[in-house]
């Protein structure tokens, strides 16, 4: 029985061989099961793998191990409150998942930020994505064999997370955002201290380039692996980098520019090959135009407020809640009920380092969704699998899935 | 006394009883150093990889201060009372580089506590021996892994010898005439660890390792072996102990600069040796299961590779033998291609001349250091390159090193015709 999938693939990336089925000889089939805790399945992933000898015949990914019905708890709890579930999504980029759900809900209530505000968000999603962008180069790198590569990456994470801590006083779980503004301003002199990390990243992105992007093993491996056509990262929904290693220019800062992404100069690096290595050389670029983005937004850093102003549905400062009246009473309101949305319905989705995450909020009025409904980029990733592991060796198993940069607690919310 | 010495000596004038005796002695010393080696080298490993990788590695394992109690010492700061007792400052630069040697909190070591202790650990740690494994072939896998390169490093010389009253000792345990094929068939036979841990572990992931294992290890095994003939024919011997003499006389294989090293014939040769040497070198890091070819085990895709289902001293079997493997290849790379023990430039000779245990002496801590810059060598390389794809790895071999090695060999005979 024949079994093999031969994949078309454009010209550029060669031949895979090792794809030629050689003999009509009765092959017997082997059932393997990575995951759901295996070195290479980041996380909680479980693919049910039938090999004939090394090479992959079908694949089955099992997902859910890390569900935490996070749609649901979004109904029983106040819209502020959702936050501190978002830091839990994309845990390699929490502080993007805070912003493109406040964005999502600040939507909904058609409030505008300041332009503090935006440029804050802008500094913090930028710095999660290169933070996200950096641990999914390091992983894949260590997934190809290269342990070294890792540990340079990783640093970069590092200085990010310290970043965090300055700004929310927390690494991990930043929950920074508030519907209508942030938890807190920037800390003095921190535009400076992001201006000295760009610097360092420039220098990682061109060790790592040095390191890897030039190995011939590096490349042997990856060059002509896992190839997504067009067609393919279309039709399955991919979006962020991985659609746009497949040659499809969409980055929704460019598309639907929000927090102001129109006054920033910045490209859009597009790759045309589709396989690992377009996936991994496009990350290294994409960090460079973080890298860009973050440089002007300290640069033209604007000053003045960082939350919605004389809205019902911000909390007041705290001075002014312990002297005033009024403010007294929005405290107390704020903080039971939260803010008091409008009926309707909403979608808002953001650029995030894995892809587009959405949210689509339905509300009946009041401080609680009636529904929210998260599109979650790694699912539509990860989705691919069945079609696109079929012929490949096992080998190529961890390449590939390092080259998506998915994560489990997205994917399985 | 007098009679112990006489009986002594008679013993060691048997010719038989002599050789017995210090190839013993031998036994001992080698065994010795390359356990100590497989130690070090798990050390470097560590030391280097956190070189490598901006951080310390293992720097913390000392020994305790409360080890000095027995000797007397009672104090709880030893290092502030001594250094009152010499009179330096307590904030001086002595004692701040005393303190930077952690010396106020126990005995450095620079780390190197850790491999031993984690040997203990490994020793104390409970063993599994899963149910549904084929045992005796489970407990044989480890024996069979780590067994050969000890056996394999009898050939391997660390001196020149030396000339007693009692007959002449060659500073190798065994002075066979067939030294490199001894290593590739007694080296070759830890495939059969492999192939019984993959396939007695009863299990898919060990199973595909000890597969992707066997295959590896017997097409390196063919391209190795071709890889050394260029080498043996200028040579033109299979004695280890001779070869390394010839590079002392004649200047190393890959560093002939003095002796009739300096010869037209020997800077042609130079070619095929150094194509010979890359390819030796390449299928030593296949053998020891390295990266970027440490297929088997590719902890990526086949989690631990065949010793997935082992544990405690059994898993630290593999562990000692993989190391094993690398400190023996090394030492062949040294001994065939790095001029062995001999210390070059003539030194050989002329300290020979003045002493020969002092040469003895030398040449031994000469060899050693070779080693372990090759280890060095081997580390670096790891934590630098990425792991080949498991069907890149054997067209490496099939299609590109025998293919060369065969190549290597012709163009090695029309030299050597044509030159002499």
């Amino acid at each position: 029985m024949k079994t093999t999938k031969i994949i078309e693939m454009p010209d550029s990336v060669g031949t895979a061989d090792y794809l030629r089925d050689d003999a009509d000889m009765p092959h017997e089939l082997m059932t393997l099961n990575m995951g759901p805790s295996h070195p290479a399945t980041h996380g909680v992933l479980r693919l049910k793998l039938v090999v004939d000898g090394e090479e992959i015949v079908s694949c089955d990914p099992v997902i859910g191990y890390l569900h935490r019905g996070m749609e649901k708890i979004a109904e029983n709890c106040h819209y502020n409150q959702y936050v501190a579930y978002t830091d839990r999504f994309d845990y390699l980029a929490p502080m993007s998942n805070n912003i493109a759900y406040a964005c999502a809900v600040e939507k909904l209530m058609n409030w505008e930020l300041p332009e503090r505000g935006q440029a804050i968000r802008v500094l913090c999603a930028e710095l999660s994505r290169i933070s996200s962008y950096f641990l999914g180069l390091g992983v894949y790198a260590m997934d190809t064999g290269a342990m070294t590569a890792f540990l340079y990456c990783y640093e970069i994470k590092e200085k990010v997370h310290n970043f965090y801590e300055k700004i929310c006083g927390a690494r991990f779980t930043s929950s920074y955002t508030r519907i209508g503004g942030m938890t807190r301003d920037l800390p003095k002199g921190f535009e400076k201290e992001v201006l000295a990390f760009c610097d360092s990243v420039e220098k990682t992105v061109d060790e790592v380039k040095r390191l890897l992007l030039h190995n011939k093993v590096f490349i042997d491996r990856l060059v002509g692996v896992g190839v997504i056509t067009r067609e393919m990262a279309l039709q399955n929904g991919m979006t962020g980098p991985n659609l746009r290693a497949s040659g499809v220019k969409r980055d929704l800062r460019k598309t639907n520019p929000y927090l102001g992404y129109e006054k920033y100069e910045f490209d859009v690096p597009v790759a045309q090959e589709g396989d690992c290595y377009a996936r991994f050389q496009l990350r290294l670029e994409e960090v460079l135009q973080s890298v860009r983005i973050l440089r002007q937004v300290c640069d033209t850093m604007p000053s003045g407020p960082i939350c919605v102003q004389n809205q019902w549905g911000v909390l007041p400062r705290k001075e002014d809640a312990l002297q005033g009246m009024e403010e007294l009473i929005r405290q107390f309101m704020v903080s039971t009920e939260c803010v008091n949305a409008p009926a309707g319905q909403v979608f808002f989705a953001a650029e995030n380092p894995k892809g587009e995450l959405g949210f689509f909020l339905d509300s009946a009025g009041g401080g609680l969704p009636n529904r929210l409904k998260m599109r979650s980029p790694s699912f539509c990733t990860l989705s691919m699998l069945p079609e696109l592991l079929p012929g490949h060796l096992i080998s190529d198993v961890g390449a590939i899935l390092g080259s998506f940069d998915f994560v489990q607690g997205e994917c399985d919310r | 006394m007098e009679t112990i010495w006489t009986w002594c000596c008679d013993v060691l004038r048997n010719p038989q009883w002599f050789y017995l005796i210090t190839t013993a002695a031998k036994l001992v010393l080698v065994f010795a150093v390359i356990l100590a080696f497989v130690v070090l080298s798990v050390w470097i490993e560590r030391r280097v990889a956190g070189w490598i990788q901006d951080r310390p590695g293992p720097n913390r394992a000392g020994l305790p201060l409360f080890l000095l109690r027995p000797f007397g010492s009672k104090e709880k700061q030893p290092l502030s009372k001594l250094l009152q007792f010499f009179g330096c400052p307590p904030d001086g630069i002595i004692a701040r580089l005393c303190r930077w040697l952690r010396l106020d909190r126990e005995i450095p070591t620079f780390g190197l506590m850790q491999p031993c202790l984690d040997g203990g650990k490994l020793f104390l740690k409970q063993e599994i021996t899963p149910k549904y494994v084929r045992t005796i072939y489970f407990i044989m896998a480890p024996m069979l892994v780590l067994g050969p390169p000890l056996v394999a490093a009898a050939v391997v010389p660390f001196a020149s010898g030396v000339d007693t009253h009692f007959g002449h000792i060659s500073m190798c345990v065994a002075n066979l005439d067939i030294g490199p094929l001894w290593v590739f068939a007694v080296s070759g036979l830890s495939v059969y660890g492999l192939t019984l841990a993959g396939w007695s572990s009863n299990s898919k992931y060990p199973f595909l390792g000890g597969l992707r294992a066997t295959a590896q290890f017997i097409s390196y095994e063919v391209a190795m072996g071709l890889s050394v003939i260029p080498l043996l024919m200028v040579y033109g011997t299979l004695n280890l102990q001779e070869i390394v003499q010839c590079q002392a006389d004649s200047g190393w294989t890959l560093l002939p600069l003095w002796g009739e090293g300096m010869s037209l014939q020997r800077w042609v040769l130079f070619l095929p040796l150094a194509i010979s040497f890359l390819m030796f070198a390449t299928c030593i890091f296949a053998e020891a299961n390295r990266t970027p070819f440490d297929m088997a085990e590719c902890e990526t895709d086949l989690v631990g590779g065949y010793h997935t289902e082992y544990s405690s001293m059994k898993f630290a079997s593999f562990f000692m033998g993989e190391y094993a493997a690398m400190v023996i290849g090394s030492a062949m790379v040294v001994t065939l291609f790095l001029g062995g023990w001999s210390i070059g430039f003539g030194v050989d000779a002329w300290l020979a001349d003045c002493s020969e245990w002092l040469a003895v002496l030398c040449q031994f801590i000469m060899f050693l250091i070779k080693l372990l810059a090759f280890i060095f060598f081997f580390v670096w390389v790891r934590w630098t390159l990425p792991r080949f794809r498991w069907d890149q790895v054997m067209k490496l071999c099939w299609l590109v090193f025998i293919e060369l090695a065969v190549v290597n060999i012709a163009l090695t005979a029309v030299i050597l015709y044509f030159v002499h």
